[in-house]
């Protein structure tokens, strides 16, 4: 069977998750995607075995709001997610800063016109 | 009021060889905050799916950790045939179930060793890890490897591994059993193990499920949660029910992983009973177009693959959500309010891998 990925927007983001976890999901996990007109996130709530795929799409230098305050252990990936990919994320309850990753190249799976403009 | 002080933990920890860091803000000898420092020796093995094509990654899969190596393997190709729709042989999908839980009892064994290290029970940490030669021995007949086995594909397996093979690790398994029961026992009723233990890190069902915790850490505090139970491999085929634990403390997340030991053993000989007689590779035409998340139960928790692909040879992204990953945020919860000599008992009480971590 194939999985469904549901897209929203990057705006609405956080009024989508507020409805899942008022459905009691838990947070699974959060990934970025670097494509080619900017970056992709994803995040997987479950609940039970269920899983339910939410995915945004930003440009390049956009901001994505935290939703940390909805699912607390959100701030590592969002953590994770700034300090590899480079995307800027409000809000997040514990931020680093670009702290979490000690790596030799700043955000490494971003893209490369943008690591360049840094 | 007492005043308070910054200690750094780590990156070396007393235990473990690999590193982590955390910032412990002390009253005195409480712990009243702790700040994770992960990314020592990020390796950044997801950006190679740009380099590798997806064949070859199973091998990069396999190497995110030593550890967690089959499970890693396997979350990645079973990604992969959900994209390609490719069915897998039952004898293949029985001796990956054979495979997985031989690398969990490894991965647990392994884990108590250091446990009984990390409280000071020496003789006990030498005697698990003996035993634990004995899983590893019956890896390495089985695959050629002790610890990166290179036996998975997509589509199956490399090569077999023969009924009669699969009928010598019968008595192993039994003499394994034996000898880890006398262990078990002092893990779960000696007084000073206890003592280490017992009240040590408690995290009530809520807060796990909230934290977003997976694995033993989960099941340690009651919840009754196992991705095996999704039905990947064989597991559909094999009777095992969920062990928990309502301790809700380091005593709990022991005795489940302790019990999950010899439930492995009961897995795999049901599977070595049933296991069918037929090929163990279909064959694999073209390139994957679509994306999917696998998701399974690894020794330390649930692992997540997310592997996006563009119908060429190369993959788009690979992503593994490794289980010590999700389990950090509850590691920081656990520490708040313990007292300092536990911190190292809490923190290898999630059984941190750091490689899969670091991936």
């Amino acid at each position: 069977m194939e999985q469904e990925f549901r897209r929203v927007s990057r705006r609405t983001i956080l009024s989508e998750v507020q409805s899942l976890e008022e459905e009691h999901y838990r947070l699974i996990q959060i990934c970025a995607t670097t494509v080619e007109d900017g970056y992709e996130i994803l995040y997987t709530f479950g609940k039970g075995y269920d899983e339910v795929q939410v995915k945004i799409h930003t440009d390049e230098g956009e901001h994505v709001q935290s939703i940390s305050r909805l699912f607390p252990p959100a701030w590592l990936y969002e953590n994770e997610i700034h300090d590899l990919h480079g995307i800027a994320i409000d809000g997040i309850t514990l931020d680093f800063r670009g702290g979490l990753y000690r790596t030799k190249e700043k955000a490494p799976f971003a893209h490369k016109e943008e690591k360049e403009g840094k | 009021m007492s005043s308070r002080s910054v200690i750094p933990f780590g990156p070396q920890h007393p235990v473990l060889p690999e590193p982590i860091h955390l910032d412990l803000v002390l009253e005195d000898e409480k712990v009243v905050e702790a700040v994770p420092s992960i990314g020592f020796v990020h390796r950044g093995l997801e950006s190679l799916v740009t380099k590798k094509d997806f064949k070859e990654m199973v091998y990069v899969a396999e190497r995110i950790c030593g550890i967690c190596s089959f499970g890693h393997g396997f979350g990645y190709c079973d990604a992969v045939e959900h994209i390609m729709d490719i069915e897998v042989t039952e004898r293949a999908n029985y001796l990956r179930t054979i495979l997985f839980e031989m690398s969990r009892m490894h991965s647990h064994i392994l884990w108590l060793g250091l446990m009984a290290d990390a409280f000071g029970f020496e003789s006990l940490f030498m005697d698990t890890w003996r035993i634990r030669e004995k899983v590893l021995d019956m890896l390495e007949a089985a695959t050629g490897g002790r610890v990166i086995f290179s036996i998975l594909d997509v589509g199956g397996l490399r090569r077999d591994i023969p009924d009669d093979m699969l009928k010598s690790f019968l008595p192993v398994l039994d003499e394994i059993e034996k000898e880890l029961a006398i262990d078990v026992k002092a893990f779960l009723n000696d007084s000073a193990v206890k003592s280490r233990l017992c009240g040590v890190g408690f995290l009530s069902a809520e807060q796990v499920e909230k934290l977003g915790c997976c694995g033993p850490f989960l099941r340690g505090s009651g919840v009754k949660r196992d991705s095996r139970k999704l039905g990947y491999a064989a597991y559909d085929d094999i009777d095992f029910e969920i062990i928990t634990s309502d301790d809700c403390d380091t005593y709990g997340r022991t005795f489940v992983r302790a019990q999950e030991i010899l439930q492995s053993i009961s897995i795999i000989r049901q599977a070595i009973e049933k296991v069918p007689a037929g090929e163990v590779m279909v064959p694999v035409k073209g390139f994957p177009k679509g994306e999917h998340m696998t998701r399974i139960e690894q020794p330390r928790g649930e692992a997540c693959y997310y592997v996006k692909a563009n119908g060429t040879k190369f993959l788009e992204r690979m992503r593994v959500r490794t289980p010590t990953f999700a389990n950090i945020p509850a590691l920081t919860e656990t520490l708040q309010g313990c007292s300092l000599s536990d911190v190292p008992i809490l923190v290898v009480a999630i059984d941190p891998c750091i490689s899969c971590t670091e991936r």
